[in-house]
């Protein structure tokens, strides 16, 4: 048995299990579908996103995977015109069920943004705080001294900004902001992280560090992340699904699978084509 | 050999090398912003040279005594310029809150197609002439008001400035005590002051970087956490410059104040009680029958009514710009 047979069947067996070590949530996307005003922009988008794994969405620009990322914590509806069908279930149930309160949903479901966005007028310690004071989480001071030094060094920040953290998030480098943006994600404790290009605004060695952030992370959060890189997709990824969007026509997943096959072995030409560099 | 090397180590002359076009509107442009700070310098110049004989006939007197009696020679604006600070204050008081939660509901809530009619609305606000306002205060706010002032005054008098000179409880009270006090001119100009602060609080809202607010909903934030962790933050200069330059206009406010007040020149901190003057008020009803001397005197009083406007608003200028400069996240 090859060495890439062995690592799909690892991973399929953990996919047919549904259960691992791994603390994260199953975040499953049914037939989504979406619009913005009368655009059809996803077309009944189905993926099943693993506890333990990092799972890449790679696409051309424009083929509705950031879209299809921002449907999963419910940003989606923040934009006036957004309409969607299908359901996104995190561990069976639907985040969008009437009975689900989209603030809890995007507490259990975190998100990165590709332009870093710390709060600029908290210090470092108030930023990783911020989610619990708006979500009105109580912890006690000596508690949250704890808590924000485990959630920087699980963002790989506490090193560098340890003896600084009452200074404004805002002095700091751009991937020094976006690992801050992770801590202050990861301070609420999500079962989810979306990370949509999060690296696209940094310099390689940024780049580098957050993917390393990523690779601890994953055995505690389900990562989902939407990236324009190959290379990164192939470095951090375990599962990979490869979005288009034909002339015309609103996003589909044209394949998914493990990254090993999708890179190596894809079963459709245009993902063949894609990964190869050969378009997008 | 190392003379001729240094030659060529010196600072070169660049020249931009600007077109005629640039050249003749940089001119032009430069005139004009030069032309409105001679226009504000000579105004400021003007008023001080005729504030000189008035400090000179009654030197320091002048801004400590209260009464205005040209008849016993006994003129001075201390009472005057109190009371144009306590009917500012009333109008910031009241106007702060109503500007604050309209720019919040016009920026962050109301839907759009409300949202046009709604700023058209404030913004027409500020173009009714403050006479209308006077007329408007004088005859349908004051009878009303002067229910609240009672209502103040009956469960606040404990409070020196919600005091007045009669009996609350009376069952024929005297509703005309009540009548042209700095209470009711301060609610008429916080009508006019609530636009000004409210356009300005409304710019800054909107200019609330989308990121942040995507940053604290991402994290399970309610709107209302949104707005207090990332719009209220980011506007936080915007909200004092806007209430700053409110105060600003309440200072120099005229035509609604002197139609309200009715005149008294006692120092008096009671805000809820007739009579209360203002330095415009007193420049605007003196003027007409003023003698040279007394002529002199009001245009000293609106020396210092336009330096107290001019430190109100550049405050706000300075509030304004630094709210602009620090709040971004531009990496």
């Amino acid at each position: 048995m090859s060495e890439r047979e062995s690592g799909s069947m690892v991973l399929d067996d953990l996919r047919l299990e549904g259960e691992t070590d791994a603390s994260g949530a199953r975040l499953d996307a049914v037939n989504v579908s979406a619009w913005f005003g009368s655009a059809k922009v996803l077309d009944r988008v189905s993926l099943a996103m693993l506890p333990g794994t990092v799972t890449a969405l790679i696409g051309p620009s424009g083929c509705g995977k950031s879209t299809f990322l921002r449907i999963l914590n419910r940003m989606h509806e923040s934009v006036p015109s957004a309409k969607l069908a299908g359901e996104v279930q995190l561990n069976g149930q639907d985040i969008y069920a009437a009975d689900q309160r989209v603030t809890e949903t995007r507490k259990r479901i975190g998100m990165v943004f590709q332009k870093p966005n710390p709060f600029p007028t908290m210090s470092i310690s108030e930023n990783v705080t911020a989610g619990l004071k708006l979500t009105g989480m109580k912890v006690a001071r000596s508690d949250r001294d704890a808590l924000v030094e485990r959630c920087l060094t699980r963002a790989g920040l506490w090193k560098e900004v340890k003896d600084r953290l009452d200074e404004p998030g805002g002095a700091l480098s751009g991937g020094q902001q976006q690992r801050l943006c992770i801590a202050r994600s990861l301070a609420v404790d999500p079962d989810v992280l979306l990370m949509d290009e999060p690296c696209s605004a940094l310099d390689p060695t940024s780049t580098r560090r957050i993917e390393e952030t990523i690779r601890d992370l994953m055995l505690d959060v389900t990562i989902v992340i939407v990236t324009h890189n190959m290379q990164q997709a192939a470095r951090v990824s375990q599962w990979c699904a490869f979005f288009l969007a034909e002339l015309g026509t609103p996003g589909q997943i044209v394949e998914s699978g493990p990254t090993k096959k999708i890179f190596e072995e894809p079963s459709d030409p245009r993902t063949a084509d894609y990964v190869n560099g050969r378009f997008g | 050999m190392a003379v001729s090397a240094d030659q060529f180590d010196l600072p070169r002359v660049l020249d931009p090398g600007f077109s005629r076009a640039d050249r003749i509107f940089h001119g032009s442009a430069r005139s004009i912003a030069i032309l409105v700070l001679v226009i504000f310098g000579s105004i400021g110049v003007f008023l001080g040279y005729q504030a000189i004989p008035t400090f000179h006939r009654y030197g320091l007197r002048f801004l400590t005594e209260h009464d205005w009696n040209p008849g016993l020679n006994k003129i001075g604006i201390s009472a005057t310029m109190l009371g144009t600070v306590e009917v500012a204050l009333v109008a910031l008081v009241i106007a702060f809150p109503l500007a604050l939660g309209t720019a919040l509901f016009v920026s962050e809530y109301a839907p759009p197609r409300i949202k046009s009619t709604l700023v058209a609305l404030i913004d027409l606000m500020a173009g009714v002439p403050s006479i209308v306002y006077g007329a408007w205060g004088f005859f349908l706010l004051q009878p009303y008001a002067s229910y609240v002032g009672r209502w103040l005054h009956q469960n606040l008098g404990f409070i020196p400035i919600f005091k007045v000179d009669t009996d609350p409880h009376a069952a024929i009270w005297a509703q005309s005590r009540y009548y042209g006090s700095a209470f009711i001119a301060g609610v008429c100009v916080a009508m006019m002051v609530l636009p000004i602060a409210c356009a300005v609080m409304r710019g800054v809202f909107s200019q609330s970087p989308l990121g942040e607010r995507e940053a604290a909903y991402a994290l399970g934030a309610t709107k209302w956490g949104m707005i207090r962790s990332v719009v209220l933050p980011f506007g936080r200069g915007g909200i004092i410059g806007g209430t700053m330059l409110g105060l600003g206009r309440a200072l120099g406010e005229t035509v609604a104040v002197a139609i309200i007040l009715s005149q008294a020149f006692d120092i008096k901190f009671r805000i809820l009680e007739s009579g209360q003057n203002t330095i415009s008020k007193l420049i605007a009803e003196r003027f007409g029958d003023a003698t040279t001397v007394q002529l002199a005197a009001l245009l000293t009083a609106g020396f210092v009514l336009f330096l107290m406007t001019l430190l109100v608003n550049t405050i706000a200028a300075v509030f304004i710009n630094r709210s602009r400069s620090g709040a971004t996240t531009e990496i």
